[in-house]
């Protein structure tokens, strides 16, 4: 037998990896042949979009929408908005859009199906693991912000936090089986990678820090918790976030995974009173603003800014911000998910300029941390976003880091 | 058991209100198409696993398979399931082709006035 990867390897091969790699854990669904299957097609439907639809819609863009709108205008198309409701009349556009948004919700069609048809299955094997575990706080008086509440992100019916029955996992457990068809394997064996690459970056940019507490606010079901957690084993690591049907199913994959120094409460990012001023070295956010609001992230900088300890640091995982250096076709196409993948704040967020942020929520600017990652995965069975040429607008997992360490 | 829960709520509408980019009709079908896309994918996966799992167990060579000649009696039951099998998928192509013919055709919901004014 030869080894799948070298074959792949020696045959070209350049996209996602069989579903069949990903790592599992005691509350992972069990997944069919042809559930797999159905997943592995929608990450190659992705994976076609991206590397061979979208380069039809930028030629359009260039060569048909920008040229027409200057024609009809008679001046050049100024910014994304206007790029993008130009290209809403092109067919080449409206196609690959429309593709794109189905692809999205056979994909939560598809992880759901998975999900519910075992849920009581799945809820028994979360309840056994996290009995009478007092890592786990949920508060079911806690209200759902508008934010969260008006729309479900990524077309994820039920959100983070909708519970069919007491002690459902459903959403959690569709959300980390099934977002291999967005990622495509470039968060590698456990959705992990982005953890792991802010585990990298630590370590490499900041060698003498040693945190002892550790914060992550909106970290679902841990994908990039348990990987700090892991690395600084000595450290305790809390996470928060809205969802109770995520954090059970948190603390019950982190506990089968043998990640211990970790708990998961369930609160609002604005209002961590709960914990007094200066209670973490480290809090961290990933691919978590984006689902925010002006207000909401206004309030989550202050309170980071007063939970940490001097010496700590903030660090916030996302994908860049719109520049003036940025084509306005790729800032165009980067707001695809906040008008037609219900990412509603996306597009604000990332024109926001959150240096000042930062500053309002009283951190020194001196103080400000800049940096880069790519998703940090296993080589051998999961592409490297750092080597990979394909651009899937706003999800390739190359993001920027924004954050601050305070003296 | 949660398969009936499944079969409902596995494609449940997110919430927020569903952009449209082409004609909604259109849209529509679209959508039904790739499903059935995905589906044929998957089916073709599972032949392949059949075929690999058979050949792993000494049944049949996957050479075998792909030097196939069915005899003469089979290769027509197989031709005669392909035409079944297009005529089917084509169905409203047949239907527009025939009304093309038919320019006095008239609909039931006329018939049912024609067959009723009587009265």
């Amino acid at each position: 037998m030869t080894d799948a990867s070298t074959t792949a390897a020696n045959r070209g091969y350049d996209g996602p990896p069989d579903y069949r790699v990903l790592g599992r854990h005691a509350v992972f669904p069990e997944t069919s042949h042809d559930e797999i299957e159905r997943i592995n097609f929608l990450a190659q439907m992705n994976r076609h979009l991206a590397a061979n639809v979208v380069p039809g819609v930028r030629a359009a863009y260039d060569r048909e929408v920008a040229p027409a709108f200057l024609q009809r205008e008679g001046r050049p198309i100024t910014n994304r908005h206007e790029a993008r409701k130009a290209l809403l009349a092109n067919p080449s556009f409206a196609f690959w859009s429309a593709l794109r948004r189905m692809t999205m919700e056979q994909r939560q069609q598809a992880g759901r199906w998975t999900a519910i048809r075992q849920r009581e299955r799945l809820a028994a094997i979360a309840a056994d693991l996290i009995r009478d575990d007092d890592r786990l706080a949920l508060d079911p008086t806690l209200a759902v912000p508008r934010y969260v509440s008006a729309v479900d992100h990524h077309c994820m019916p039920g959100s983070y936090h909708h519970e069919a029955f007491p002690g459902d996992v459903v959403n959690g457990a569709n959300y980390d089986h099934a977002g291999f068809v967005t990622t495509a394997g470039l968060l590698g064996k456990y959705s992990d990678g982005g953890g792991h690459a802010v585990v990298r970056w630590v370590r490499r940019n900041l060698p003498d820090f040693a945190p002892k507490t550790i914060l992550e606010i909106g970290g679902t079901v841990g994908h990039s918790s348990l990987p700090i957690a892991q690395a600084w084993p000595e450290a305790q690591m809390t996470i928060v976030d809205l969802g109770a049907p995520v954090l059970r199913y948190g603390l019950a994959r982190a506990k089968s995974l043998g990640v211990d120094n970790v708990r998961f409460v369930q609160a609002n990012g604005e209002d961590l009173s709960r914990y007094p001023d200066a209670s973490f070295d480290w809090i961290q956010t990933t691919m978590f603003l984006h689902e925010l609001s002006t207000t909401a992230l206004a309030n989550i900088f202050r309170e980071t800014r007063r939970l940490l300890r001097p010496g700590g640091i903030v660090l916030h995982v996302e994908q860049p911000q719109y520049t003036a250096e940025m084509p306005l076709f790729e800032q165009a196409m980067r707001d695809w998910d906040a008008f037609y993948n219900n990412e509603p704040f996306w597009s604000r967020m990332h024109e926001m300029d959150l240096d000042q942020a930062m500053v309002d929520a009283g951190f020194a600017r001196e103080d400000l941390i800049h940096g880069g990652v790519t998703g940090v995965v296993d080589k051998e069975l999961f592409p490297d976003a750092a080597q990979d040429e394909t651009e899937d607008f706003g999800r390739k997992a190359a993001w920027h880091v924004i954050g601050a360490r305070i003296s | 058991m949660s398969l009936p829960d499944a079969i409902a709520e596995a494609g449940a509408k997110p919430a927020g209100k569903r952009p449209f980019f082409l004609d909604a009709e259109i849209e529509s079908v679209l959508a039904i198409t790739m499903a059935v896309a995905q589906e044929l994918a998957v089916t073709r996966q599972r032949a392949d696993t059949l075929e690999r799992l058979l050949e792993a167990k000494g049944v049949l060579t996957r050479a075998e398979i792909e030097s196939f000649r069915p005899d003469a009696d089979a290769a027509t039951t197989r031709a005669l399931a392909n035409q079944e099998y297009i005529a089917r998928i084509l169905r409203i192509v047949q239907q527009r082709n025939e009304a093309n013919l038919a320019p006095d055709d008239i609909g039931s919901e006329d018939v049912g006035d024609e067959l009723g004014a009587g009265n």
